[in-house]
């Protein structure tokens, strides 16, 4: 029996059918060929799938696609605007802030909800809040610093600047 | 000198940050079909029966394939980079929990899924072994009855099996003249020390596609961090020429080692034989844990010194568990046997190092390739030794630390190894000699149950030798260029480097020159990425294959300006007259020169290929069995707490000796991810069987480091001693931070309360009880060994 949703995706109105069983990770990679979130752990522990649901971050590989219905879905694929990167994504690209890359999605987003409620975290406060998200590569450096700069360039009001090699 | 040195960005850097980065696990082709796997459920078996009729009758499933299937084909169904052991699919008989059984090849992977459980399989249990040093015993119950070598790598042709024994390598190095050497000892220590297996676990599971042309030609698409080898490897499973396989490799999330070799490729090859249709196999998480493992180990030492401060002689037996497959183990079991006795200068060293099979997930290649085991050993004696004859340890390793033209134990000299540097960037880095002071003076400072202290570790790694890399520099009409080489950037930003290589020596901006990614009908062979052999291998390839573009573009500027070519440069993408430099020519007039259009490629290539000898069988003695070794420190403070054994690492120190850092950037991002990797094996990362079954194999159960795990402080240090033959003095990276972190912790602990932990990983757990078991006794122990010392 599929169900169908109806929810927001990345600023747009979209319609999938659905089953009961589909998470909502399996629904974005399968309908919508959005490849940003990844499967990892498969148990909501590591962080790869994470996803913005109306605000909150989820785990989409554990998120039941029926429950999306109605809601805001929000992919690292969302967070560019008019071509430009979100200040979060401006700062990892600086700083390297990635090895592999696999988990990076995951932690943007997650860096980004860190951001929008907390505009100045300590490091004690970033290691908490991204506890949830494994980069296995090890880029945990990097990753602190790219957040702190991304407060930087949030708090100045700075915006994207395009690719450049130094 | 344009590029060399930088800490360019990754160029794959924006893809990566808007989450368009090409993985195989995104990629589809049309009509593409899914598999599952039913795995062995018994450690060790025979198999008597499969009946897979309930299963095919599920709609959408298209077919279920066993090793009865794989014996009616005409392929060969064993694979293997050392010996041909592993089945493409279980044939006949089971050796581990998790040995794939049956395949279900579905139009979706739920189907596949749910189908599995249909599939009825009956079994006649066989006795297993889950113990390594019983599995070595004779009489014990034997895993494989047959070993084929399989050829494929020259250092290990020689290394052939024991017949109707679990123990598939014995690798032998004797130097010196033991017997003498321990007559000569005025102390003599013995422990043993052992490791746990543990699990890579990259973001990114295996996975792989296979696609059959009409003609039969085969596509494999894979994440894997040897495509040359799977292209070889598989051709020899279909019975193919390799010019009819074709295997690429897109960005990997993660390696670390288990992606090596064939894993899934030549099942995923054997089913779209089957299927005639795309096929795709994406492992869970759950199953990468039982792919592959890091090998455990037992490493019995035994060491003669004398009074002093020498090392006079060590014997050393180690025994890798090698689980059911030998996979690489059998290299593991050689080229990191063969340093077993540490970065010392020893004159009588006698080495065994075995590697077995157990009825237990198969061990390989993981980040240090046998390495970190073995140093674990070698700095927690040297610890040892120099707290029981009252030395300070950096002391006692600076007396005989390998320096510049020393004989190693494997008989060859060594050159370019700053071990003596990183000892000292060690001291300084985290104040070791204030600390030993202060201790040796006032003893170790508690602060409630709280205890503080510092331990350093050193260790050293022989690179794959031999071992051959090829590449093709291409430049274009208008003054670009590609480099194309099968090095697979598994995140370690090899794109980058490989790139900046050809940049520098082309004189182009880093920005216009493209690397392409493996593809083995399109870039040369190259025997694996690993092994911190990329930089140096792969990197004197392109430096040479662009040397080759230079030289063509001279010849023809030199003629054009009526001059030798060793009178111009690359200067600005032109070439340039030196001592004229108003006579100048862009790279694209050159080519417009040569080929009199403004068109057309100038190419260059080269294979670049250790010179190597062969150790001898009986001995390992060999003068040249490594193009270049490279080594690295830690140095750690802890604080460990007595009441609960948790032990905080609160400085983590990392110092490697990598040649030249043509990236200085990526090099420090190695250093401090692989010493990361690296803290998670030293306190908590572990596999846990029960009977033969891993029973945390998922990341519930089994944690890696997170934010929360991060030492309050992390440095690391480039040393750099240039290699004469790297490319601009370079040597590897990836696995330097690796080798020295457990036994630097452990080292830590003893500083802290006397209590010497021999068993990975140092879990609260096993702390705890160890301060509780020994308190007393250690002190006691001392003390006698100093008076019969006196006496």
């Amino acid at each position: 029996m599929k169900k169908q949703v109806n929810f927001t995706l990345n600023g747009k109105k979209v319609t999938a059918l659905v089953s009961s069983s589909d998470t909502l990770l399996e629904v974005l990679r399968n309908q919508f060929h959005l490849y940003g979130a990844r499967e990892s752990c498969a148990l909501g522990l590591c962080g790869v799938c994470t996803l913005i649901v109306s605000g909150n971050p989820v785990s989409g590989c554990l998120y039941l696609a029926p429950m999306v219905d109605g809601e805001e879905v929000l992919t690292v694929e969302g967070l560019e605007s008019e071509g430009e990167l979100h200040p979060v994504q401006q700062a990892f690209y600086e700083k390297n802030a990635f090895q592999c890359g696999y988990c990076t999605s995951g932690m943007i987003l997650m860096a980004k909800k860190l951001l929008d409620e907390n505009p100045n975290p300590s490091e004690e406060e970033i290691k908490d809040y991204m506890a949830g998200n494994i980069c296995r590569c090890a880029s945990y450096k990097q990753i602190i610093e790219a957040i702190n700069e991304a407060s930087k360039i949030l708090d100045t009001g700075t915006n994207g600047v395009k690719a450049a090699y130094q | 000198m344009s590029a060399l040195g930088k800490s360019y960005k990754r160029i794959e850097g924006m893809s990566k940050v808007t989450g368009q980065t090409e993985y195989v696990m995104n990629m589809e082709m049309p009509g593409m079909l899914h598999v599952k796997l039913l795995r062995s459920t018994i450690p060790h078996g025979l198999i008597k029966h499969i009946d897979v009729s309930a299963a095919e009758q599920i709609p959408g499933v298209i077919r279920v394939v066993t090793g009865e299937d794989l014996k009616s084909m005409d392929i060969n169904p064993y694979y293997g980079p050392a010996f041909r052991d592993q089945p493409v699919l279980a044939i006949d008989k089971v050796r581990y929990v998790g040995d794939p059984v049956a395949a279900v090849i579905a139009e979706d992977s739920k189907i596949a899924e749910d189908a599995v459980n249909y599939i009825d399989v009956e079994y006649k249990e066989l006795e297993p072994v889950f113990d390594v040093l019983e599995a070595a015993q004779p009489g014990a119950p034997v895993i494989h009855e047959v070993i084929r070598p399989a050829g494929s790598f020259a250092d290990l042709k020689n290394l052939l099996p024991k017949e109707n024994s679990n123990i598939c390598i014995h690798y032998k190095l004797r130097h010196g003249d033991m017997k003498k050497g321990f007559e000569q000892a005025d102390h003599i220590f013995e422990d043993t020390f052992t490791t746990p297996a543990a699990v890579h676990l990259p973001m990114e599971q295996h996975v792989a596609i296979a696609y059959a042309e009409p003609d039969g030609r085969m596509n494999i698409w894979t994440a894997n961090q040897s495509p040359s080898f799977v292209r070889s490897e598989v051709a020899h499973v279909l019975k193919m020429p390799e010019s009819r396989l074709r295997v690429r490799v897109p960005y990997l999330g993660g390696g670390f080692g288990t992606k090596l070799y064939v894993k899934i490729e030549a099942l995923v090859a054997v089913l779209a034989l089957i299927v005639k249709k795309p096929v795709k196999l994406a492992l869970t998480m759950d199953e990468v844990f039982i792919t592959l493992t890091k090998h455990g180990t037992v490493f019995k030492m035994k060491t003669g010194i004398t009074n002093d401060g020498r090392i006079i002689a060590r014997h050393c037996e180690v025994y890798w568990d090698g689980g059911a497959y030998a996979d690489i183990g059998p290299r593991i079991t050689q080229k990191s046997g063969f340093t077993a006795a540490g970065p010392y200068d020893i004159p009588n060293v006698h080495i065994d190092s075995y590697n077995v099979y157990t009825n237990k997930a198969p061990a390989g290649a993981f980040r240090g390739f046998g390495v970190p085991q073995l140093v674990w050993a070698y700095e927690s004696q040297m610890d040892i030794i120099a707290e029981k004859m009252g030395w300070d340890p950096l002391n006692f390793r600076r007396k005989q630390v390998l320096t510049e033209g020393k004989i190693h134990a494997t008989g060859q000299k060594i050159v370019s190894v700053g071990l003596d540097k990183i000892i000292e960037e060690l001291n300084t880095s985290i104040g070791w000699e204030e600390f030993f002071k202060q201790k040796q003076s006032n003893g170790i400072v508690k602060h409630g149950s709280k205890i503080r202290a510092k331990g350093v570790a050193i260790g050293l790694k022989a690179v794959l030798t031999p071992s051959i890399s090829g590449a093709i520099v291409t430049l274009f009409a208008d003054g670009s260029a590609s480099v194309y080489c099968s090095t697979v950037d598994m995140g370690q930003g090899s794109d980058t480097i490989m790139g900046q290589i050809a940049a520098e020596v082309l004189g182009l901006p880093r920005e216009k020159v493209h690397v392409v990614h493996p593809d083995t009908d399109v870039t040369p062979y190259d025997t694996i990425t690993a092994a911190s052999r990329s930089t140096f291998y792969m990197g004197n390839a392109i430096y040479k294959a662009a040397e080759e573009v230079k030289n063509k573009i001279f010849e023809s500027a030199a003629e054009f300006f009526d001059v030798k070519p060793e009178h111009l440069a690359l200067q600005d993408e032109k070439v340039i007259v030196v001592e004229k430099p108003e006579l100048s020519m862009t790279l694209g007039e050159v080519v417009k020169e040569i080929f009199h259009m403004p068109a057309g490629s100038i190419i260059g290539q080269n294979v670049y290929e250790s010179h190597y000898q062969s150790p001898d069988p009986e001995t390992g003695q060999s003068e040249d069995i490594a193009i270049f070794w490279f080594p690295g420190g830690t140095a750690v403070e802890i604080e460990v707490d007595t009441e609960t054994g948790k032990i905080d690492v609160l400085q983590l120190i990392s110092v490697g000796d990598v040649g030249k850092a043509i990236n200085p950037f990526n090099v420090h991002q190695q250093l401090y991810g692989a010493s990361i990797m690296q803290l998670g094996q030293a306190l908590f990362e572990e596999c846990i069987f029960d009977y033969g079954q891993m029973i945390n194999a998922n990341m519930a159960d089994y944690k890696v480091p997170t934010f929360k795990d991060l030492p309050a402080k992390t440095e690391t240090i480039i040393v750099e001693v240039p290699h004469p033959e790297g490319p601009f003095g370079a040597k590897g990276v990836g696995e330097t931070a690796s080798f020295a972190v457990q036994p630097a912790i452990a080292n830590a602990l003893y500083q802290a309360t006397g209590v010497r932990v021999k068993d990975m990983p140092l879990t609260p757990e096993r702390v705890l009880q160890a301060l509780k078991q020994t308190t007393n006794r250690s002190e006691s122990t001392i003390r006698d060994f100093k008076e019969k010392a006196k006496g």
